[in-house]
C-alpha cells in the first residue's frame, strides 16, 4: 500500500507540470495558435525563475535582491488586484445592467471598501513575509514561480508579435525559440558563474499538511508529500474552464480558434485576442518550467526533458479541453512514474524491460489516437493559420 | 569591322544576360542575406554586451570558420556540413509539398543506428558493408519518414505533432536498442564500426581530419532531388501540391500519394545523414537520451537555402562553417553556444521576412517622400 501511495504521490509531479504546461497550451491553440514553443519557454522560464530561487535562498540580501523581490510581488499584487476589481466591476454590470463608469453611490463605497481590505491584506502580507531574512521557503517558491511566468510571458510575446502580427509560419518562429532558449541559458550561466547549473539548496516539498493530512484516505493522498505547484495547477485548471467556457473571452476566443473571419465579422479583434492567449501560454508555459525543476531536481540544467512537447501530446490525447487534459496528464505522469520507478514494484520489475520502454508508451499511444480518433477531434478549424483580415 | 562591331554586340548582350542573372539571383537570395546580417548583428550584439574586447576578433573567427584550422579544419567542416546539408535537403523537399518536416531528427537517428548495427554486427567484404549499410539507414529513415507521411494522407493528422512524437519515440528506441545489440559497456555507448563499414575517408586531401566523400555523396543527392523536384512530372505534381493542396487535388494529382512519397523521400535523405555522420570510425552514439540537433540545423537551412535543393547546399556549407568558427572562438571568452543563438534569430527573421521587407519598403518610400519634400523646400527657396 505504501508503494501504491508513493506511486500516486510521484504521478502528481509529472502531472502537475504537464497540466499546468498543457493547459497554457491549450489557450493558445484554442485561438488558433500552434505553440510548439513550449519547451523553449519552458526552459527560459526555469532558467529565470531558478535564477530568483538560488537570489532568494543567499542572505543577507543586497539591494538588489530585495529591490527585484520588490518588483515582481507588486507585479503580481497589482495583476491580481486588477483581475479582482475586474471581476467585481463585471459583476455589477450583469446584476444592474449598468455602464461600467457610473456606479451607484452605494456600490461605490462596496469597490472602496473592498478594494482598502485588499491593501491592507496585501500590506500585512507583504510585512510578514516579504521584510523577513531568509523569507519563508514556500514564498522563495510562490515568487520563482512568478518569475518563471513573467519571463515566460515576456518570451512568448516574442513568438506571438511574429506569429499573429509579421504573418510568420508559427511552427518556425516556435522552432526559433527553442533554439534559443537552451543556448541562451548555457551562455548567460556560464558567463557569469562559469558552470551552467544553478544549484539551489531547499527542498520544496510539504511533507505533512497540519490537519489535513490526519483524514484517513484523502490525507494521506493529497495532503502529505506533496508541493504547493500541485494545488496551484488545480486552482488553475479550474480558472482555465472557467475562462475557456463560462466566460466572454473564452467564448471569443474559441470562435477564434474555429472561425476568425466570422469572429472578425462580429467585431472582435483576432489579432488583439490571439495575442493575450500566447502570452497567456508564455506564462502558463514559463510557470511549469520552473514548477519541473523545483519539484524533479535540485538544480537547473538547461532541460525540461523534453515536457514541454510532452505537454503538447497531453494536449492532443485530451482533445484540446480542460478536463480531458487533466486526464491526460495522470496518464502521462503516471506512465513517467513508472519509468522512472519500476524497479520499486516487484511486478514490473520481473518483467525485465528498461525504463525506455515505459517512456515510449505516452508517445505511441498520442500517435495510435491521433490515427484511429483524428475524426472525431476536436481540433481548433483554423489552428495553425495565419489570420489575414484581407483574406477570404 | 563589321565583325568587331558583332563580337562587341555580342559581349555586351552576355553580360547584360549575366547581370540580369545576377540581379535576379540577388533579389531572390536578399531574404537569406538580410537574416543572416540581422542574426549577426544580434549575435554580435550579445558579445559586446558581455566582453566588448573580444567580441570583434570573436565575429572574425566565427565567420572564418572551419578556414581557422587549415586543412584539418576544412576537412572537418565538409564532414559536418554533409549530414546538416542532408537534413536541411530533407525539410526543404518535405516544405516545396506544403508539408514541415520537423522529424528529421528522427529519421536521421534511426538512418544512423541501422548503418551502426549492419557496421558492427554484418560481416561483409569490402566496399559491399558500408554500400549496404549506408542504403539500409537511408531505408530505415525512409520507414521513419513514411510513418508521418501515412497518418497525414490517410487520417489527417498533423505532420509536424506526428513527426514530434516520432522523435521522441526514435529516441528511446535508439537507446534500448544500442544497449542490446552494440553496447560497448566500458564507455556506455555503441561499439566501433568496422574498417570495412567505414565510408571511404579523405583522408589524403585533408590529413588529420574526419573528411570522407559523404560531402560527394550529399551533393549527388541534392543535384538529383534538384531533378526530381524541378524536372520531373512527380516533382511537378509534389511543387503544385505546395501551392495548393485543393488545387492540385481538384486539378486531378493524387494528393495523398503526393504527401507519402514527399515524406518517405524527405525520410531517405534524413536517413542518409545519419549514416553519413555515424559511418566513421570512432564517432559512436552515447545511450544518454538525446535528440540529435542536426535536423533542427536542418530547419534552418532549409528556410535559409529558400526551400530549394541547390540552395540547401550552400546554406548547409555555411553553417558548418560558422559552427566550425564556433568551435575555434573557444579560444576567445564566450562560448560556442552563441552560434544557437545567432541561428535562432537567423531562424526567427527567415520567417518574418516578408513582413520585414514590407516594412522596409514602406520606410524606404516614406524616407524617399521626404527627401523628395525637401528638396522641393529647398528648390522653393
Amino acid at each position: 500500500m505504501d508503494i501504491l501511495y508513493l506511486l500516486i504521490q510521484n504521478t502528481y509531479i509529472s502531472m502537475t507540470v504537464l497540466l499546468v504546461v498543457a493547459l497554457g497550451g491549450l489557450l493558445a491553440e484554442r485561438s488558433g495558435v500552434t505553440n510548439i514553443a513550449l519547451e523553449g519557454i519552458m526552459i527560459l522560464g526555469a532558467f529565470l525563475g531558478v535564477w530568483a530561487i538560488h537570489g532568494l535562498e543567499m542572505y543577507p540580501y543586497t539591494l538588489m535582491t530585495r529591490f527585484v523581490i520588490l518588483v515582481i510581488a507588486a507585479i503580481w499584487v497589482l495583476f491580481v488586484i486588477f483581475l479582482i476589481n475586474f471581476g467585481l466591476l463585471k459583476l455589477g454590470i450583469k446584476r444592474y445592467g449598468l455602464s461600467g463608469l457610473k456606479l451607484k453611490q452605494r456600490e461605490k463605497m462596496v469597490y472602496i471598501l473592498i478594494n482598502g481590505v485588499l491593501t491592507v491584506l496585501v500590506a500585512v502580507l507583504m510585512q510578514q513575509t516579504l521584510l523577513k531574512e531568509p523569507l519563508p521557503k514556500q514564498v522563495i517558491l510562490i515568487m520563482g514561480i512568478m518569475t518563471g511566468g513573467v519571463v515566460g510571458g515576456l518570451y512568448a510575446m516574442v513568438h506571438a508579435h511574429a506569429s499573429i502580427y509579421m504573418k510568420a509560419d508559427q511552427v518556425i518562429s516556435a522552432t526559433a525559440l527553442n533554439l534559443f532558449a537552451p543556448a541562451f541559458a548555457i551562455f548567460t550561466a556560464r558567463f557569469i558563474q562559469r558552470g551552467q547549473q544553478i544549484p539551489f539548496s531547499s527542498s520544496f516539498m510539504i511533507p505533512k499538511i497540519p490537519v489535513l493530512s490526519d483524514i484517513p484516505l484523502i490525507g494521506e493522498l493529497f495532503f502529505t508529500r506533496v508541493f504547493i505547484s500541485f494545488y496551484l495547477a488545480l486552482a488553475l485548471l479550474l480558472m482555465i474552464w472557467i475562462i475557456v467556457y463560462k466566460s466572454k473571452f473564452g467564448l471569443r476566443l474559441r470562435a477564434c480558434g474555429e472561425n476568425p473571419h466570422a469572429a472578425d465579422s462580429l467585431g472582435i479583434n483576432i489579432y488583439k485576442l490571439r495575442f493575450t492567449a500566447v502570452t497567456l501560454s508564455g506564462i502558463f508555459a514559463g510557470m511549469g518550467g520552473v514548477i519541473f525543476v523545483i519539484s524533479t531536481s535540485t538544480e537547473f540544467n538547461v532541460t525540461v526533458a523534453g515536457f514541454g512537447f510532452l505537454a503538447i501530446a497531453v494536449l492532443i490525447f485530451g482533445n484540446w479541453r480542460p478536463s480531458g487534459i487533466l486526464m491526460a496528464a495522470i496518464f502521462f505522469g503516471f506512465m513517467k512514474t513508472i519509468a522512472a520507478s519500476y524497479m520499486t514494484i516487484p511486478f514490473l520489475d520481473n518483467l525485465g524491460l528498461q525504463k525506455e520502454y515505459y517512456e515510449l508508451i505516452p508517445f505511441i499511444a498520442t500517435l495510435i489516437i491521433l490515427a484511429f480518433f483524428s475524426k472525431n477531434s476536436q481540433a481548433p478549424k483554423a489552428l495553425g493559420q495565419i489570420y489575414d483580415q484581407g483574406k477570404r | 569591322m563589321n565583325k568587331n562591331k558583332k563580337i562587341n554586340h555580342v559581349i555586351k548582350k552576355v553580360t547584360s544576360i549575366m547581370i540580369h542573372a545576377l540581379y535576379k539571383a540577388y533579389v531572390k537570395i536578399k531574404p537569406s542575406l538580410l537574416a543572416i546580417g540581422l542574426g549577426l548583428f544580434i549575435g554580435l550584439i550579445i558579445m559586446l554586451i558581455f566582453d566588448a574586447g573580444d567580441a570583434f576578433p570573436a565575429l572574425g573567427t566565427l565567420l572564418i570558420g572551419g578556414f581557422n584550422g587549415g586543412l584539418r579544419g576544412i576537412g572537418n567542416t565538409l564532414y559536418q556540413a554533409a549530414p546538416i546539408i542532408l537534413t536541411g535537403l530533407a525539410v526543404a523537399f518535405a516544405f516545396r509539398t506544403g508539408l514541415f518536416n520537423i522529424g528529421a531528427s528522427g529519421q536521421m537517428m534511426m538512418g544512423a543506428y541501422v548503418a551502426i548495427h549492419i557496421g558492427v554486427r554484418f560481416n561483409l567484404p569490402g566496399t559491399f558493408h558500408w554500400i549496404i549499410a549506408f542504403l539500409a539507414g537511408m531505408l530505415a529513415g525512409a520507414i521513419w519518414g513514411l510513418i508521418p507521411g501515412l497518418l497525414k494522407a490517410l487520417s489527417n493528422v498533423n505532420e509536424v505533432v506526428a513527426s514530434i512524437m516520432m522523435n521522441y519515440i526514435a529516441g528511446n528506441l535508439l537507446i534500448i536498442f544500442i544497449m542490446k545489440y552494440v553496447f560497448n559497456p566500458t564507455y556506455s555507448r555503441s561499439l566501433n564500426i568496422l574498417r570495412s563499414a567505414e565510408l571511404p575517408l579523405l583522408t589524403s586531401v585533408f590529413p588529420g581530419s574526419t573528411a570522407n566523400i559523404g560531402i560527394f555523396i550529399a551533393i549527388i543527392v541534392v543535384v538529383i532531388a534538384h531533378i526530381i523536384l524541378h524536372k520531373t512530372t512527380l516533382g511537378f505534381g509534389l511543387r503544385a501540391s505546395g501551392f495548393s493542396m485543393p488545387g492540385s487535388k481538384y486539378a486531378g494529382m493524387n494528393t495523398k500519394a503526393n504527401i507519402i512519397t514527399a515524406m518517405t523521400l524527405s525520410g531517405s535523405f534524413a536517413g542518409m545523414a545519419g549514416a553519413i555522420a555515424f559511418l566513421v570510425v570512432g564517432k559512436n552514439i552515447g545511450t544518454a537520451f538525446e535528440i540529435f540537433p542536426q535536423g533542427f540545423d536542418g530547419i534552418s537551412v532549409a528556410l535559409l537555402g529558400l526551400g530549394e535543393p541547390i540552395g540547401a547546399l550552400f546554406a548547409g556549407l555555411f553553417l558548418a562553417n560558422i559552427r566550425m568558427g564556433a568551435f575555434y572562438m573557444q579560444r576567445y571568452s564566450f562560448v560556442p553556444q552563441i552560434i544557437d543563438m545567432i541561428i535562432a534569430v537567423i531562424i526567427y527573421v527567415t520567417a518574418i521576412s516578408a513582413a520585414l521587407q514590407i516594412i522596409f519598403r514602406r520606410y524606404g518610400k516614406e524616407i524617399k517622400a521626404w527627401r523628395q519634400r525637401r528638396r522641393e523646400k529647398k528648390e522653393g527657396q
